[in-house]
């Protein structure tokens, strides 16, 4: 067993799953916080929409994901001709792939960390005076900061341990798109376990970690 | 200055249905607003701040049009140079003392609170005798605290009003009559008119010149408490007056006096 061997997939599952992270956390922070406070029609259906990801078979999402973003799909046609862009078979493609599968963590922790903050403090920085970009930035954020930080978390672990949506977008190129969970799955394949071993402890030791930091923050601060 | 209010407003919640129908005009410094839970306080008090929309009708503070339905007027509540006063504070939880304060004169994007700025926030810590609490936060505090804190809040942004919602409802009984006090001297010190909303005799009595009986979503009188019989030549409320108006007036039996406290006194 080759230090690469880990290293590799190591560093390039960090690279996908921090920016899928990234994607879903943006995304889902501004989808919540349209859901916990505008009244519009089809907020329900959007709701659901929005928590599907949770509950469906990540190869199914991968197929979806295939579908709109491979070679002939409307979205990774219009990539390829206009901007020279392919997802499929690259680490990029994993990255949206994970983000797909996470969304819904975030978008869930934010939700309810959004619907926490009493409407009070709006109200009272409204009438101090303060436009709604700065009673979001200044009073809803910095209140709800801890629910969506778990959430993130959360999805961050949870990308990290994608394989499903992953493998049908991005295949299993090893250097190139073998993240940790396929390289387990390729090392048990081939029958190298010293190499599954490691790549299991890894895995384990990142996200029980991941879990242990996202439950301090969301218990609350001591108050005497 | 003249608070003239004019307004209606129908909520339906769950087959109930609650008609708020308000007309009135206030030229004194001190206005109160009493009546009943559910008798639409807050949600009038709640429309002047622009917190609440009304259906119809007009609100003007010294001589600013607020909302005005026939013309389409209706400034945000950003923009109304209204300060108010919450019944249980809303101060940040996330912030300090002194962030609170500077909270309504300070933009996000600056990260150094300006020298002047700090300058307000520090006379009114003296003020409000809140020195050596600057970097408290909000559940450090006591109730008579929290109440400096949200005046200050409130008062540093040099308001063309002060709305107060139920100011001393969540203060301790015997804390009510001295934070009644400070309040008159506060609004003396800033000279800034106010309003408050209440359903406690005393607040009446101590604190109206114009006193506005509120029922059921209707206003029942508007009194001048200015004169006799409620206050004497010196100024003086008389409490017996004022019960009895308010027992009278609200149609209900006189409003029971509280012997305990003051007995003990």
């Amino acid at each position: 067993m080759s230090s690469q061997e880990v290293l590799i997939p190591l560093f390039l599952t960090l690279k996908v799953a921090g920016w899928a992270t990234l994607g879903a956390t943006v995304a889902g922070v501004i989808v919540a916080f349209a859901i916990a406070r505008l009244r519009f029609p089809g907020r329900e259906i959007l709701d659901a929409m929005m928590t599907l990801p949770m509950v469906m078979p990540p190869t199914v999402l991968g197929y979806y994901l295939l579908v709109l973003v491979g070679r002939r799909g409307p979205i990774g046609a219009w990539l390829e001709s206009t901007l020279g862009i392919t997802l499929v078979f690259t680490w990029q493609g994993a990255a949206i792939a994970a983000a797909v599968v996470a969304f819904p963590l975030v978008y869930k922790g934010a939700r309810a960390a959004f619907e926490g903050v009493e409407r009070q403090f709006e109200q009272a920085a409204r009438v101090l005076g303060k436009s709604e970009t700065a009673v979001f930035v200044q009073v809803t954020l910095p209140l709800a900061w801890r629910g969506i930080l778990a959430g993130t978390m959360l999805a961050f672990a949870r990308a990290m341990g994608e394989f499903g949506a992953t493998l049908m977008v991005a295949g299993s190129l090893p250097g190139k798109t073998q993240t940790l969970s396929i390289a387990v799955y390729e090392a048990v394949q081939a029958g190298r376990d010293d190499v599954a071993n490691f790549l299991v402890v890894v895995t384990s030791v990142v996200c029980i970690s991941i879990l242990l930091a996202s439950g301090r923050l969301l218990r609350p601060p001591v108050q005497a | 200055m003249r608070i003239e209010v004019d307004i209606r407003k129908t909520l339906r919640s769950s087959g109930r249905e609650f008609a708020l129908n308000v007309a009135f005009t206030c030229d004194d410094e001190c206005g109160v607003i009493f009546g009943p839970s559910g008798a639409g306080k807050s949600l009038t008090l709640r429309a002047i701040a622009g917190l609440e929309t009304p259906d119809y009708g007009r609100i003007a503070v010294a001589g600013k049009v607020l909302f005005d339905s026939s013309s389409g007027i209706n400034v945000p509540a950003r923009e109304r140079a209204v300060a108010y006063l919450f019944q249980d504070y809303a101060l940040f939880p996330h912030l300090s003392v002194e962030q609170n304060i500077a909270f309504g004169v300070r933009n996000w994007w600056q990260f150094r609170t300006h020298v002047a700025i700090r300058r307000r926030v520090e006379d009114l810590l003296d003020l409000f005798e809140l020195r050596g609490l600057g970097r408290a936060h909000p559940w450090q505090l006591s109730g008579g605290q929290k109440q400096r804190v949200a005046l200050a809040r409130a008062l540093i942004r040099r308001p063309d009003v002060l709305l107060l919602d139920e100011p001393f409802a969540a203060l301790d009984p015997l804390l009510r009559d001295r934070m009644r006090d400070e309040l008159l001297k506060t609004r003396a010190a800033f000279t800034v008119p106010m309003l408050a909303i209440t359903h406690d005799p005393e607040d009446v009595s101590a604190l109206a010149q114009t006193l506005v009986l509120l029922e059921q979503g209707n206003v029942a009188s508007v009194v001048d408490l200015k004169g006799p019989p409620y206050r004497d030549a010196e100024g003086r409320a008389s409490e017996r007056a004022v019960r009895g108006l308010l027992g009278r007036v609200a149609g209900q039996e006189p409003v029971a006096s509280k012997p305990p406290i003051r007995a003990v006194k």
